[in-house]
């Protein structure tokens, strides 16, 4: 028998064995980052702590607590904030985040003010800090056990001075302020490192020389190395942006590692600078600002997702461990001593010096500024030079033996730190509500904007040539073209800088545009539809607004989470952000289809991606021409809608098609919720009953779902059915606008618009809890029905019938869901009809139910269903044969009361 | 203005000047070199010219530059009562405005607006996808149904944007 090991057996094998040793570091690692993001999450838990505290400072009181209780059970202090994984591991993706994502016109619009706060600024910072602070003890205010001269004292206040990126973003990202004065706090934090690092330099090794040993050359040294180092560091990133966009120029069919090489080289680019000793934050900074262009271009969508939610991910984990540990670290008695007078002094010189510098800066940087930045600017910008993570670790590294007052500089460090991230961090948002201070609006750009603000820049580029004057204007545009001839070529593959024209970037905003036009138009029809309500037209413009303020509101609302990730948030995420909440709808689920194909290789998604692309496409424009007829005809479909309501009970042929076609989108809604057995049985029991009492129920079904899914899409339909008087259902509202045969004959292509829509829900009565559906049903109806207006009936019938005998006859034949799609309303019509002629019409009702199931089972069980579906959205390529459903009712109708 | 932009702007006048009688003419400004590849150049001559004449002379050139000098702190606080400045935020959107507008009836159809996009536009993008780009930018700013965009509308789209600052040069301040 095998010899089960027992403990007996120690020269046996194993079953198991302890290795904590072998995996003691990386379980630490994993162990801390585990804790704190843990934190994080109970720290969300409550809005209200979260809104008023921020996140830095709860992260760094759990540090002090953590910090206490290891103190407490190892009786020493471990897990301290080390520089070198400070430096080499915590930093950087931080620094890449914010370069990558910075919003580069917004910056390089302020680049004059950001060199001016990074340079002069900190310059100025250190030197009144560190000559107040030698003041201070020489006036003997001091501990004598403070030995410094005034060269450790200006090394302290060069370490001391800088403002630090991690701090900055931390306190800043939660408090909305203005995009200019957001760029230029945190532009300055990032560009300062330049600064701080050779001053840091300098005045260690003149420390470390002694007073004596330093000559007139080391000055000049000095000033040249900071020269090296900012511009040493900028090339490097320079360098390392151009080798990254190159590669990524070249792999097309190597997607997967694309996010890898971001990182990689951006990584590289921190290290290469680091080993030369240039500024290692700058050379990052830069690199991700430059390369982003031409990466994004160069990469595939779904790298994009990928680059962007990775580097959020570290970045923020790193920020979390930051401060954790900066929380943990100051526990650490040990290696600090206390001294009153050197720590309220301290804080006292740098807030004093700091609005002094920025007052001074700003006064003369305001003769040059096109837009001055004010006085409340001032106050914004004096106190939110928040220190941080850098100044510690730059203290920490200080050598004891040549630096005598190291303790003292490590606790004040820690005060002045803790002091302005915690402070100053909970004071900044209520300082900025009082002040008023201009927040940052997120509002979507409008095409509009876009568009007209491009238009500017070329206005202003011109009358700065025609007046000779080489200014800014003249300088963005020469760079441009620069850009457009040289760079692009070389940097970008061949198909991304075809598509990257000047107006690209509108162009692309259309997209996004009419992604939220997908759903701001079904909140424009639905008012439009109220419109053609004879009971209160003169509500229509408010509702209008209303509903599209609605719809903006719950949008962003949706987007909430993804907006305090990102402040900056590029072109590239606004369309996610529109694509994934906004477009709940109709792409939401074909996507998600997609989803299963995308992991598995990635290559062919690509093709599907750019099939959305053009599917979304055709279909904005199908709907746009749509939308501009139906806008038309709604004001004649205004005066007709009274008569037709009125003469709704009679059940006139033109009429029924209507109500037929309303309830068919409504069905759906009903069906969805309990799936498909389900979905028949309340219409067969419905059948009897009047309309009225069948879309009630309808309605009731539907605001049952507003009430639990608030997104913006729900609110729409129920703001309606508010202004719509409650019992007056969706359907008889948009019944008139549906019924009236508009005159204008809105030619046929305007039928597959409507069909687009459908599909969706229905592949995602499968996928997704009803509610959802039912959300998004519930703007598509209304869109829909009033969509049809313009079709001209008689052509429309014409049609229908010769092309009903190729879909309908065969059942089934064609993809299932467009049959299930059309099947429902069929199924549903039947009472409608039932109930308002007469509910003998079961010889009809047997064949629609019947085409219904078959073609149902057939979408559910044949092998190829799902394929089928996964080519709907491809519609925009068959709406030729997709006029025909949308038509196929309305035959049926047609044929009722001539049964009758 | 100053004493010495205005010395510096009626040097530049002149040396733009080829036929030294004291106006520009068109070709004075088609010319210059970076107007010849700025996709507006044109356009944006044009609105230096007053309806139906093909020269300007310096007060006109002075007219049309003075939209673009920068809204002072104290200018903002002056009365309403006198003239608005050309540099007011709404004259500076109609100077936009016009470049847009070129039959002059306060509308920008979309035949114009597809014109200025046609310009802004590499040859890239197909005349339909530009289409829809000009439909879907009409249809956002159109709020009475005209199927164009009037000036009222125009200044509504813009409401958001810091026209001030964009339409701004530093230059003539």
């Amino acid at each position: 028998p095998a010899a089960s090991p027992g403990p007996a057996a120690p020269a046996g094998a194993e079953l198991l064995r302890w290795q904590w040793r072998e995996v003691q570091a990386p379980c630490l690692v994993a162990a801390w980052i585990l804790v704190a993001s843990l934190a994080k999450i109970v720290f969300h838990l409550s809005r209200k702590v979260t809104s008023i505290v921020p996140e830095s400072c709860l992260l760094i009181l759990l540090g002090l607590g953590l910090g206490g209780i290891v103190l407490a059970v190892a009786k020493k202090a471990e897990y301290q904030l080390e520089p070198n994984m400070f430096f080499l591991f915590l930093l950087p993706p931080i620094v890449l985040d914010s370069g990558y994502f910075m919003p580069s016109r917004l910056f390089f619009d302020n680049i004059g003010a950001i060199l001016t706060y990074a340079v002069v600024g900190t310059l100025w910072n250190s030197f009144a800090t560190g000559t107040a602070l030698w003041g201070l003890h020489q006036a003997g205010l001091m501990d004598p056990g403070v030995e410094a001269g005034l060269m450790d004292f200006l090394l302290f206040g060069s370490l001391i001075s800088a403002v630090d990126p991690v701090a900055v973003l931390a306190v800043f990202e939660e408090v909305h302020v203005n995009e200019t004065l957001f760029i230029i706090v945190f532009g300055e934090s990032l560009l300062n490192d330049a600064v701080t690092v050779v001053l840091y330099k300098v005045f260690n090794s003149f420390v470390e020389l002694g007073p004596a040993h330093i000559h007139a050359t080391d000055y000049v040294k000095g000033v040249a190395s900071f020269f090296l180092v900012s511009l040493g560091g900028t090339a490097v990133g320079l360098l390392f942006a151009f080798l990254l966009a190159l590669i990524t120029r070249f792999t097309k069919r190597v997607r997967i590692i694309e996010p890898l090489f971001v990182f990689l080289l951006a990584y590289v680019a921190y290290l290469a600078a680091e080993m030369v000793s240039l500024s290692a934050i700058l050379a990052v900074t830069f690199c991700g600002i430059c390369c982003k262009k031409y990466v994004e271009a160069n990469i595939s969508q779904k790298s994009r997702t990928t680059v962007k939610y990775t580097m959020k991910t570290l970045a923020s984990s790193s920020e979390t461990i930051i401060f954790m540990f900066l929380g943990i670290s100051a526990v650490d008695t040990s290696k600090w001593t206390w001294d009153t007078a050197l720590v309220l002094g301290t804080l006292f010189f740098i807030l004093l010096f700091r609005a002094v510098g920025v007052v001074l800066q700003t006064y003369v940087l305001n003769r040059f500024r096109l837009i001055p930045l004010d006085r409340i600017d001032q106050v914004v910008m004096s106190y939110g030079g928040l220190r941080g993570a850098v100044a510690f670790a730059l203290v920490i590294l200080l050598d004891r033996e040549k630096v005598k007052a190291k303790d003292y500089f490590v606790a004040t460090t820690i005060v002045v730190v803790f002091f302005t991230v915690i402070v100053q961090g909970l004071t900044i948002k209520p300082l900025v509500t009082w002040l008023k201070v201009k927040r940052s609006d997120h509002h979507k750009p409008t095409l509009n904007e876009e568009l007209h603000e491009h238009a500017f820049d070329h206005i202003l580029a011109a009358v700065e040539d025609i007046v000779g004057h080489h200014g800014y204007h003249y300088w963005r545009d020469k760079w441009e073209q620069f850009d457009k001839k040289y760079l692009s070529q070389v940097l970008m593959r061949k198909s991304a800088y075809r598509l990257r024209d000047e107006i690209w970037d509108v162009y692309y905003k259309l997209n996004i545009r009419d992604a939220i036009s997908f759903v701001d138009q079904g909140g424009h029809v639905l008012s439009a539809a109220k419109l053609a309500l004879p009971s209160m037209p003169s509500r229509t413009s408010m509702s209008e607004s209303s509903v599209t303020n609605l719809l903006r509101e719950s949008g962003s609302g949706a987007c909430l989470d993804l907006q305090v990730i990102d402040t900056v948030r590029s072109r590239r995420d606004k369309e996610d952000a529109a694509m994934h909440h906004v477009l709940r709808g109709s792409l939401y689920k074909p996507r998600r289809r997609y989803k299963a194909s995308y992991s598995r290789h990635f290559i062919s998604p690509d093709k599907q991606e750019r099939q959305d692309k053009e599917i979304f496409r055709q279909n904005m424009k199908r709907r746009l021409e749509t939308f501009k007829s139906t806008k038309h005809n709604v004001c004649s479909s205004k005066s007709k809608a009274r008569l037709k309501e009125k003469g709704r009970k009679k059940a006139s042929a033109p009429q029924a098609p209507a109500l037929f076609l309303a309830l068919r989108f409504g069905l759906p809604q009903d069906g969805a919720p309990n799936g498909k057995t389900h979905r028949n049985v309340p219409w067969q029991d419905a059948a009897p009953v009047l309309v009225m009492v069948s879309s009630e129920e309808e309605e009731s079904d539907s605001s049952e779902t507003e009430k639990e899914d608030d997104e913006g899409i729900v609110f729409v339909a129920r703001a309606t059915d508010e202004v719509l008087q409650g019992k007056t259902t969706p359907e008889l509202c948009k019944l008139p606008l549906t019924v009236s045969p508009s005159a204008s004959p809105g030619s046929l292509d305007v039928c597959p618009s409507p069909c687009i829509i459908p599909p969706s829900p229905t592949l995602a009565e499968k996928e997704l809890p009803w509610k959802g559906d039912q959300a998004d049903l519930a703007v598509y109806v209304s869109s829909e029905t009033t969509k049809i207006v313009p079709v001209d009936m008689q052509k429309a019938w014409n049609q229908s019938i010769s092309s009903l005998e190729s879909i309908a006859s065969p059942p089934g034949i064609e993809s299932g869901p467009q049959h299930r799609r059309f099947a429902c309303p069929v199924l549903e019509e039947q009472p409608q009809s039932a109930s308002q002629a007469m509910p003998e019409q079961s010889s009809c009702f047997q064949f629609p139910s019947h085409v219904s199931k078959s073609s149902r089972s057939q979408s559910d069980s044949s092998p190829d269903g799902p394929e089928q579906q996964e080519l709907q959205p491809l519609m925009a390529t068959e709406e030729q044969g997709r006029v025909p459903p949308t038509v196929e009712p309305r035959w049926l109708m047609f044929n009722r009361p001539s049964h009758l | 203005v100053s004493h010495s932009q205005i010395t510096r702007l009626y040097s530049r006048f002149t040396s733009l000047d080829k036929g030294e009688n004291g106006t520009l003419s068109r070709e004075d400004f088609q010319r210059i070199p970076e107007l010849a590849i700025n996709p507006l150049g044109d356009r944006i001559i044009n609105a230096f010219f007053p309806e139906g004449e093909d020269q300007v002379n310096f007060r006109g050139f002075m007219r049309t530059l003075a939209h673009f000098r920068p809204i002072e702190d104290n200018e903002k606080s002056k009365d309403q009562n006198g003239p608005e400045p050309l540099n007011s935020r709404s004259n500076k959107l109609h100077f936009a405005f016009r470049l847009y507008d070129l039959d002059k009836d306060d509308k920008i159809s979309r035949d114009e607006l597809l014109q200025v996009l046609r310009m802004m536009v590499g040859v890239n993008i197909s005349d339909e996808q530009l289409g829809s780009i000009a439909d879907r930018t009409i249809q956002e700013a159109d709020q009475d149904g005209d199927s164009a965009i009037s000036f009222a509308e125009f200044v509504k789209v813009l409401e958001k944007v810091d026209v001030e600052q964009k339409m701004s040069i530093r230059f003539l301040h």
